[in-house]
């Protein structure tokens, strides 16, 4: 089917076509540029919502509760739940849809899995662009759930307008807690499976952290939470939409937005010369060339100097 | 860098809440490479249908041992076809009578596998079908 076609399905509301584009935006296709920017003026109205935490924190069963909140206030939710590729066949299990199955027949929410692909932040290659295709198709909120992440896996914030982290007690001491990494980059804290032992100490020891930053124009809330029953849901969910206007009635949120815009530009920059530094190097890497590098006839610098050359004349590596 | 991976929904259709072959299937699907959505147990036909499309899977295979293989094959072909998306590749397993398979091949099935059934089958069978499909997109 013509892309233009699909496009114009897709804006329409239909499932299958949204779910082909972004099968196109996955694979990489060469007609997805062009795509998405047709669509770009249509979109920046969708909350995006980021949901990250370690393999097992309860983020599936907590994102299918949050979806439920926002479809009881009549928004359209897409989600976008991101599992592991293997490093080895590339094949992956994909199975965050479990836990939001009942959501599956509702017409205003659509889920679609992804595996990472080689993306090593916690998402997946077509992650971003999705969102821009979700948004332009109407979707009130969109809810990213990341892969199972442990402590520098953080690209989520270049996309989600607010990241809820979500820890569950049990994983450590305060040292874990005062680390770099994901815990700075949480603007709500979800506290799981707060019916087990140990939660008012992780409670304690993030709010203890917090204490530190309490100057900020946004301290970010923290939440006990059962996602399986439901506990703590409705209070998270008002803290997220605290965050929404946050962002747009303070400096910060214009901040955020610059930092996420200059993201988007550096990410198509580098799909492109990663695309032309690909071809560019496979055109080369001959038995010879590989033959003069085994030998040490030539070395890595020169040889890499050279493709570069073929991208950009007169470019040097050293 | 554009590379097209085969992407198949497993599915549990009904009542029967044993899953361990579909976890086998799924997982060998995974060693070949292709990105398998698991839907979980007790999914409703109109669940699996929208899974797929929501999903856009090239394939979806189909696990029973309870008897309601009949009615689930041809419900869930009948309903992807209704939704403009009969090159959807529909195959499965389970405990199946081979007495029933030739109905079900009849219906719109690509395979019906039995136990015993090497993986390596399967999935060979099911890199040749996807072949076939998109040759023809």
């Amino acid at each position: 089917m013509a892309v233009d076609t699909l496009l114009e399905k897709a804006l329409g509301g239909d499932i299958r076509s949204i779910a082909r584009i972004i099968s196109l935006i996955e694979n990489d296709n060469p007609e997805k540029d062009a795509l998405l920017k047709r669509v770009y003026p249509m979109t920046g109205k969708a909350i995006v919502l980021g949901i990250t935490g370690s393999p097992g924190a309860g983020k599936s069963t907590l994102t299918d509760k949050v979806i439920e909140h926002f479809r009881r206030q009549g928004k359209k939710v897409g989600v976008i739940a991101v599992d592991p590729s293997s490093p080895f066949s590339g094949g992956a299990i994909l199975a965050d849809r479990i836990r939001m199955q009942r959501h599956t027949g509702d017409s205003g929410v659509y889920i679609r899995s992804m595996g990472t692909r080689g993306s090593l932040g916690g998402l997946s290659r077509g992650t971003r662009e999705s969102v821009i295709l979700l948004d332009a198709c109407g979707y009130d909120v969109i809810i990213i759930e990341t892969v199972g992440v442990g402590q520098s896996e953080v690209d989520i914030i270049k996309i989600a307008d607010t990241v809820c982290l979500v820890l569950v007690p049990g994983m450590g001491d305060d040292i874990q807690i005062m680390k770099a990494g994901i815990m700075e980059i949480a603007n709500v804290f979800a506290i799981n499976k707060a019916d087990k032992p140990g939660v008012d100490r992780v409670a304690a020891e993030v709010r203890l952290m917090l204490d530190l930053v309490k100057d900020r124009p946004w301290v970010p809330p923290v939440h006990l939470t059962v996602a399986e029953n439901g506990t703590g849901i409705e209070e998270l969910v008002a803290s997220i939409a605290s965050h929404s206007v946050f962002l747009k009635s303070n400096p910060d949120g214009v901040r955020r937005e610059w930092r996420r815009l200059a993201f988007e530009v550096e990410e198509i920059l580098l799909q492109h010369i990663t695309r032309m530094t690909e071809k560019s190097w496979n055109a080369y890497k001959t038995d010879e060339v590989m033959e003069l590098l085994l030998s040490r006839k030539s070395n890595p610098y020169a040889v890499a100097e050279d493709v570069l050359r073929k991208i950009i004349p007169g470019t040097r590596v050293v | 860098m554009d590379e097209r991976k085969i992407r198949v929904v497993v599915a549990k259709p009904g009542l029967d809440g044993h899953d361990r072959g579909a976890k086998v299937v799924a997982r060998a699907l995974r060693d070949a490479g292709m990105e398998v959505i698991y839907t979980g147990l007790r999914q409703t036909a109109e669940q699996i249908v929208e899974t797929v499309l929501q999903e856009d899977a090239d394939a979806v295979g189909i696990s029973i041992l309870s008897g309601a293989h009949t009615f689930y094959f041809t419900k869930i072909i009948d309903m992807l076809r209704e939704k403009d998306a009969g090159d959807v590749i529909v195959f499965g397993g389970g405990v199946i009578p081979d007495s029933d398979i030739p109905g079900l091949i009849e219906a719109g099935a690509g395979a019906v596998f039995g136990p015993g059934t090497p993986t390596t089958v399967c999935v060979e069978w099911l890199e040749g079908a996807v072949a076939k499909k998109r040759a023809k997109e």
